[in-house]
């Protein structure tokens, strides 16, 4: 106590670099994860947590395909698209990933923005990461209603292995509802940053905290999440 | 201590009153977010490229797996800040995922039984007389 009333302001000891620096942040009687907001040190264990579910549904996917006797449909073909008279292959699926990545760069835009408190120009590219993310799950919507007019279900599809229609439903259909999640509360950090809510400090709804723009760092953070994952069932399932 | 402590959260909290919100927050200039914009572009056309020109075998597998995991590492240490964050979060986020590789291990012992068991039971010898397994096996 008596060094806490010495110090009064921040940090009662610096804090140590490299794994030193671990141990001593761990066994530190305060919290774990220092020069750390709260709700993001939440917000990645939520994603730790996430990763696993999404891990899991991909090591399901190879545990069925690696299973299966009957050829796997191959992806290049079943997802081409024939624009002008010319059959391309995987182009939706190509369009997709530029089109989150995109997504992806304009958040760090907005986050960067936040910080500097310029609330016009976090506001456009918040939008603009929700018009995007919109997009991305307005294309997967017609690659769904393409595959299904196709005869793909869960069960069964004419182009080989019975198992490759319910991983890509699970996992694609998955995805995608983190992406409409991550483009509505997106909308909903917008209209928090518009109104001046961060500004002003007003707390949010369900909590007493005061508003403040580490929200939109917290928010990029599932947003990325959501376009890493596109990443790995890109390679996975897409690709492979 | 928890005196210490709430004071610099009431810091952390009203940017006028000091500038430990500039300390806390992560404020990077903008020429490396750019470029690393860029460089996910390039890597995702490059792993489109592999497929567009049919590159088969282990070749194809290595270079799909190369750029993803250049693109999850870009996205992760620059996008998430992973990069200047302190260790313990570090690893107290990326260790865990490791965990994975037993249950990919699991997966594919499984998978191999699998396989090995419809081969002998529903493989070729025993397609005219056995159902098959699965619906579409029957129409290849």
């Amino acid at each position: 106590m008596t060094q806490s009333a010495a110090t009064g302001t921040g940090e009662a000891l610096p804090l140590a670099p490299g794994l030193e620096g671990v141990v001593a942040d761990w066994s530190s009687d305060q919290r774990a994860f220092k020069k750390v907001p709260w709700g993001k040190a939440m917000m990645w264990i939520f994603l730790l947590s996430d990763t696993f579910i999404f891990s899991s549904f991909l090591i399901s996917y190879m545990t069925v395909r690696m299973g299966t006797t009957a050829p796997w449909p191959n992806p290049s073909e079943v997802f081409a698209l024939t624009i002008g008279g010319q059959s391309i292959p995987l182009i939706l699926i190509a369009i997709m990933t530029f089109v989150l990545i995109s997504s992806s760069g304009t958040m760090v835009l907005a986050v960067n923005y936040g910080y500097r408190k310029d609330r016009v120009r976090t506001v456009i590219y918040l939008l603009l990461t929700a018009v995007l993310g919109a997009t991305f799950v307005g294309m997967q919507a017609f690659e769904w209603t393409k595959l299904i007019m196709e005869g793909v279900r869960p069960w069964a599809n004419p182009f080989g292995a019975a198992q490759f229609g319910s991983s890509f439903f699970m996992i694609t259909g998955f995805h995608g509802t983190h992406v409409s999640i991550g483009v509505i509360f997106l909308i909903i950090v917008a209209i928090k940053v518009i109104r001046g809510d961060l500004d002003n400090e007003k707390p949010g709804f369900m909590t007493g905290r005061k508003g403040n723009y580490e929200i939109v760092e917290t928010m990029g953070l599932y947003w990325h999440f959501v376009d890493l994952v596109w990443v790995f069932i890109f390679a996975f399932f897409y690709l492979w | 201590m928890a005196h210490a402590e709430g004071q610099h959260h009431a810091a952390a909290h009203h940017p006028t009153a000091a500038g430990e919100h500039h300390v806390e927050g992560q404020q990077h200039p903008l020429g490396i977010y750019f470029k690393i914009w860029g460089l996910l572009f390039v890597l995702s056309t490059l792993s489109y490229l592999v497929d567009y020109f049919h590159i088969q075998g282990y070749l194809r597998w290595t270079l799909i797996i190369v750029f993803m995991l250049m693109k999850a590492g870009l996205i992760v240490a620059v996008f998430m800040h992973m990069l200047w964050e302190r260790l313990a979060m570090v690893y107290a986020i990326l260790l865990p995922p490791l965990l994975l590789l037993v249950l990919v291990w699991i997966g594919a012992g499984e998978a191999d039984y699998t396989f090995f068991t419809r081969n002998t039971f529903f493989g070729p010898a025993q397609a005219a007389t056995a159902p098959p397994a699965h619906p579409p096996a029957a129409k290849k």
